[in-house]
């Protein structure tokens, strides 16, 4: 289930994603647990789900999912609405790109993510905060490994800003004009 | 169609600064057929400014509403009711739009979260190009079809000039791309056409006054004109 570039490891050890210039690390806040809504489809992102679950794998409570009947459903609006209720995170999971069930529609989300975390970036907030992920069904493993990766990022960046702002409101705000 | 691109989020922000409550008006028209300021979009801003607000620890109360076409008092009257519950419109439509706007709710604060760019059609999905310039004294006639107006640099009416080189323009486009030389364009079409003959002709200069430089103009169908 290994790919290529990665013959002689484990399929808990595929290649990974995670970008390799990380910030400056921040202190991880022990009690820190995110929120993260992942969107996937319902072709091989869910199936794997299912079949980490079949298979026993521990992966973090953190994540909700919510299935889509193919990645190329997703909006970028549906992104930043996760992100504007509080998410501390987001991402979608696809099929395997050459391999979704409806031929393009991971393609489209991956470009869809791509251009979400430019819009994060003009909002101040890292784009790290969202990401696109693919797999196959098979890979209950992978389903698992990612997840534990994107988890263990969004509590490297911390809380989102949103969620932050929500405990503390600020209070020199005035009431709405 | 005309065709817009979003301003970026910095000039919205400016634009919008110490307003606690702001409406995104979309157009489900052009804007929203070249991809830039219909409800998708006009949905995608108003989140985004929502969550710009939240980090900041501002209070910022932001909704989004489309009209099918915010350039006609009809389809603004369609979305006043939610219009008047707020001070600030930020409009995705085009200049035409968000002057209709401004001028339909004149106690209102109307911004523009769009630069109109130009009359073009796509040329591919996602690809948007210039094709008319709204001169008012069109030549398509007499050029095969192409309008040296806006595709050739000059505007030359009687072209091609010196900087046609293997059928490129010498002018590039403003992200570096190479622009066919229309004059060429026309050439080669009107010599298939059996047409060359147009091509020995001397156009006069147009008149110009019909174009945008003889101030706004105005257009009357007195034969349309409600009785």
């Amino acid at each position: 289930m290994a790919d290529e570039t990665t013959t002689a490891a484990a399929p808990e050890a595929v290649e990974s994603p995670e970008p390799a210039n990380e910030e400056p690390q921040k202190p991880i806040d022990p009690d820190f647990e995110p929120e993260i809504i992942v969107f996937g489809c319902h072709y091989c992102a869910y199936a794997a789900a299912d079949l980490a679950g079949s298979m026993r794998l521990q992966y973090p409570t953190n994540i909700r999912m919510i299935k889509l009947p193919c990645t190329g459903k997703l909006e970028i609006i549906h992104l930043l609405k996760a992100l504007e209720a509080g998410a501390d995170g987001v991402y979608a999971a696809g099929c395997l790109e050459g391999e979704c069930h409806y031929l393009k529609g991971n393609l489209w989300a991956r470009k869809r993510v791509e251009y979400t975390k430019k819009l994060l970036e003009e909002m101040g907030m890292e784009p790290e905060r969202v990401e696109m992920f693919n797999m196959s069904s098979a890979d209950g493993p992978l389903f698992a490994q990612r997840a534990n990766e994107f988890t263990e990022r969004i509590k490297r960046l911390g809380p989102s800003p949103v969620k932050q702002a929500k405990k503390a409101p600020a209070a020199k705000e005035g009431t709405p004009a | 169609m005309i065709t817009a691109e979003r301003k970026p989020f910095e000039e919205i922000l400016e634009l919008l600064e110490g307003k606690e409550k702001v409406l995104v008006a979309g157009c489900e028209t052009c804007v929203a057929v070249c991809l830039t300021g219909g409800e998708k979009e006009a949905e995608i801003l108003a989140a985004e400014l929502s969550i710009k607000a939240k980090e900041d620890g501002r209070t910022l109360d932001v909704d989004h509403i489309s009209a099918i076409r915010q350039c006609e008092w009809e389809y603004l009257d369609a979305i006043a009711e939610k219009v008047e519950q707020y001070p600030v419109v930020v409009s995705m439509a085009c200049g035409i739009g968000i002057q209709s706007m401004a001028e339909r709710f004149p106690e209102k604060l109307v911004l523009p979260a769009v630069n109109t760019n130009m009359l073009g059609m796509p040329q591919e999905h996602a690809v948007w190009i210039e094709r008319c310039g709204a001169c008012g004294d069109c030549v398509l006639g007499v050029t095969g079809g192409i309008c040296p107006i806006v595709r050739c640099s000059k505007s030359l009416l009687n072209g091609p000039c010196g900087g046609s080189h293997d059928g490129l323009c010498e002018v590039t486009g403003p992200n570096k791309e190479e622009i066919p030389c229309a004059w060429q364009l026309i050439h080669d079409k009107l010599i298939a056409q059996g047409r060359q003959d147009l091509l020995l002709k001397v156009t006069p200069p147009k008149d110009w006054s019909r174009s945008n430089s003889g101030g706004p103009r105005t257009m009357v169908k007195e034969e349309a004109k409600p009785v």
